[in-house]
């Protein structure tokens, strides 16, 4: 099985991108693939992977100490190493995504194979859509998603 | 900090981020005495009492519960018995029942998360939670194993953990059978036993010999310990009902903080939360939690705030416990809700947060709007405690160089679990000469 959780704030502008491509993912209705849309709370996180053999995170992020590529996707192999610190994946409160990684990561609890796709942003501002150039990333994301998803799937050691 | 001539030195903390609430530390010391205190809080007004003027009574418990993501059940179980007040409605038998139960999951998911991720690193030296993972990973699991399951408790009831959506003025919008709350009993007697395990654990953690001779301030029931119901009492003679409050207290406004300050008229600082809860509550806790209680180093009363950390998890069992005996107690009500005709009139209620008495007042209009609201949450009531406790915290620390001393004046703003999303360590300190 595969998990994809979308995490963000859909009223928070960019944020909304993350729940955006699981609502996508979860009317693909793929086979083994399982879709949720989450606030990004880490220790719900947690609960959410627990016993998941692969995951793929959804996130807007925000580069650190440059101006953001809105629409531009990354993927992040969660199992690798810490967040890359360049980018950080954005909550609105709370401990967040990155809070997550770590705090599993101690306790052992991250699933087998655990994949972020960070999709950077650039307006949050409450009660705001998507920006045009993050919408426009939007069908990408979702393909690189679900070729993901699919190919943990397929190969859930080696993906 | 700087040491100067005069030997004044200032410690500031400029955010205390992820807070529910955004504060700061100002603290100043001259001639090794402390001359200010304060907890800044900057945190814009979120004008809540004035979204409110106009909308229907309906309303108060879906838009109050916005307020916190952490204790939305308090806002909306004062919201709703403030409001049955004004229509003259009791809300009583498994209706009550279940609010009660309610309450618990939000006490288990928010103290188990202050207990243990927020608090605890406090004490062993940890910066975070994650930190303190690698090595305390037992005590982490159990944390979040008791979050859970009171997260699953307000869903169950609630329809939803954060902002729940089925609390309505009345009563519920949907009652749950008995064979859904079935497996929630198995489910909490296992969180019962690692609420033991982390209230031993806590226990045995190093506490500042630090105590306070606090005007204590808790709701008081006939039986119960209490949430939603009992009268406004304290350790110095204070015993009223909540439509009493506004002639005991009163808000002010103070130069640094965007929160008004609660006090008691003719007496200052009280202090709100487990510590006065239980200190005035000890008689009505089960035979085995008072056991409990004692073999963690409680006493009926405890007055040293650095020992919340264990409070909370003596009611984190209880919660469990009590929500338990609930459930083993429910038979399904014929009605979700009681009927309601909307009338003109006032309404108060003071339910237990968390964090301690979280107290609302409305007017409504022949029809059923909102005229006037007024919230006066737990951690304004608590604001001036918190104060004079780093004032006296930090006078008996000087002898701390600025890092420990920092430290330690964070640990006593955490003590309250000031309204959360608190992470863990995030304060600059700024150094400068007085």
């Amino acid at each position: 099985m595969t998990l994809v959780i979308g995490v963000g704030n859909p009223d928070r502008g960019d944020d909304g991108i993350g729940p955006l491509v699981a609502r996508r993912i979860a009317e693909c209705a793929l086979p083994g693939v399982t879709a949720l849309a989450r606030s990004g709370d880490a220790l719900a996180l947690i609960e959410d992977w627990a016993g998941q053999e692969s995951v793929v995170l959804v996130d807007a992020a925000m580069p650190n100490g440059r101006r953001p590529t809105p629409g531009r996707v990354h993927r992040i192999d969660l199992l690798a190493g810490p967040l890359p610190p360049g980018l950080a994946l954005s909550s609105t409160h709370m401990l967040g995504v990155a809070e997550a990684v770590g705090l599993a990561r101690a306790l052992g609890m991250l699933p087998n194979r655990i994949v972020a796709y960070a999709i950077e942003g650039e307006k949050f501002e409450p009660g705001a859509g998507l920006s045009p150039a993050v919408a426009g990333a939007l069908d990408e994301a979702v393909a690189r998603v679900r070729e993901e998803a699919c190919a943990l799937l397929a190969h859930p050691a080696e993906a | 900090m700087t040491e100067g001539p005069s030997r004044a030195r200032t410690i500031r903390v400029e955010a205390i981020a992820r807070v529910e609430g955004e504060g700061a530390l100002d603290l100043h010391v001259r001639d090794g005495r402390v001359t200010r205190a304060h907890l800044d809080i900057f945190e814009p007004p979120r004008l809540f009492e004035a979204l409110l003027r106009g909308r229907g009574f309906a309303e108060a418990p879906d838009i109050t519960a916005r307020i916190c993501g952490i204790c939305p059940v308090a806002y909306q179980m004062s919201a709703v018995h403030a409001m049955e007040d004004a229509l003259g409605v009791t809300v009583e038998g498994q209706l009550r029942a279940l609010r009660r139960m309610l309450y618990c999951g939000e006490w288990i998911e928010s103290h188990a998360l202050h207990v243990v991720m927020l608090h605890a690193p406090d004490f062993l030296g940890y910066p975070d939670a994650i930190q303190m993972a690698s090595e305390h990973g037992e005590a982490v699991r159990r944390g979040l194993a008791l979050k859970k399951v009171g997260n699953a408790l307000m869903r169950l009831l609630g329809g939803r953990e954060i902002h729940p959506v089925n609390v309505r003025v009345g009563g519920f919008y949907r009652a749950p059978t008995r064979g859904e709350l079935a497996p929630m009993a198995d489910e909490l007697a296992r969180a019962r036993d690692l609420a033991v395990e982390t209230a031993r654990w806590v226990a045995k953690f190093p506490f500042p010999a630090f105590e306070r001779d606090y005007e204590f301030v808790a709701l008081r029931h006939a039986e119960e310990y209490p949430f939603n119901e009992g009268r406004i009492v304290s350790n110095r003679g204070l015993d009223i009902d909540p439509s009493e409050f506004d002639s005991e207290f009163e808000e002010r406004h103070v130069a640094h903080s965007t929160a008004l300050q609660s006090v008691l008229k003719r007496r200052g600082s009280y202090l709100v939360g487990p510590l006065a809860r239980y200190s005035l509550n000890f008689d009505r806790l089960p035979a085995e939690v008072q056991a409990l209680a004692r073999e963690c180093g409680l006493g009926p009363q405890c007055r040293n705030p650095f020992q919340s950390i264990v409070v909370r998890a003596i009611e984190v069992v209880y919660a469990c416990e009590e929500a338990r005996r609930l459930i083993a107690a429910y038979e399904e009500p014929e009605a979700a809700s009681v009927p309601l005709t909307p009338r003109a009139g006032t309404g108060h209620a003071c339910t237990e947060a968390p964090r301690g008495i979280l107290y609302h007042t409305y007017t409504l209009a022949d029809d059923g709007s909102i005229r006037s609201a007024r919230i006066v949450p737990p951690t304004s009531q608590n604001q001036l405690s918190i104060e004079e406790d780093i004032r006296d915290v930090a006078s008996a620390a000087l002898d701390l160089a600025d890092d420990a001393l920092r430290d330690r004046c964070e640990q006593a703003i955490r003590n309250y679990d000031p309204c959360i999303s608190c992470s863990c360590h995030f304060l600059r300190l700024s150094r400068h000469q007085e």
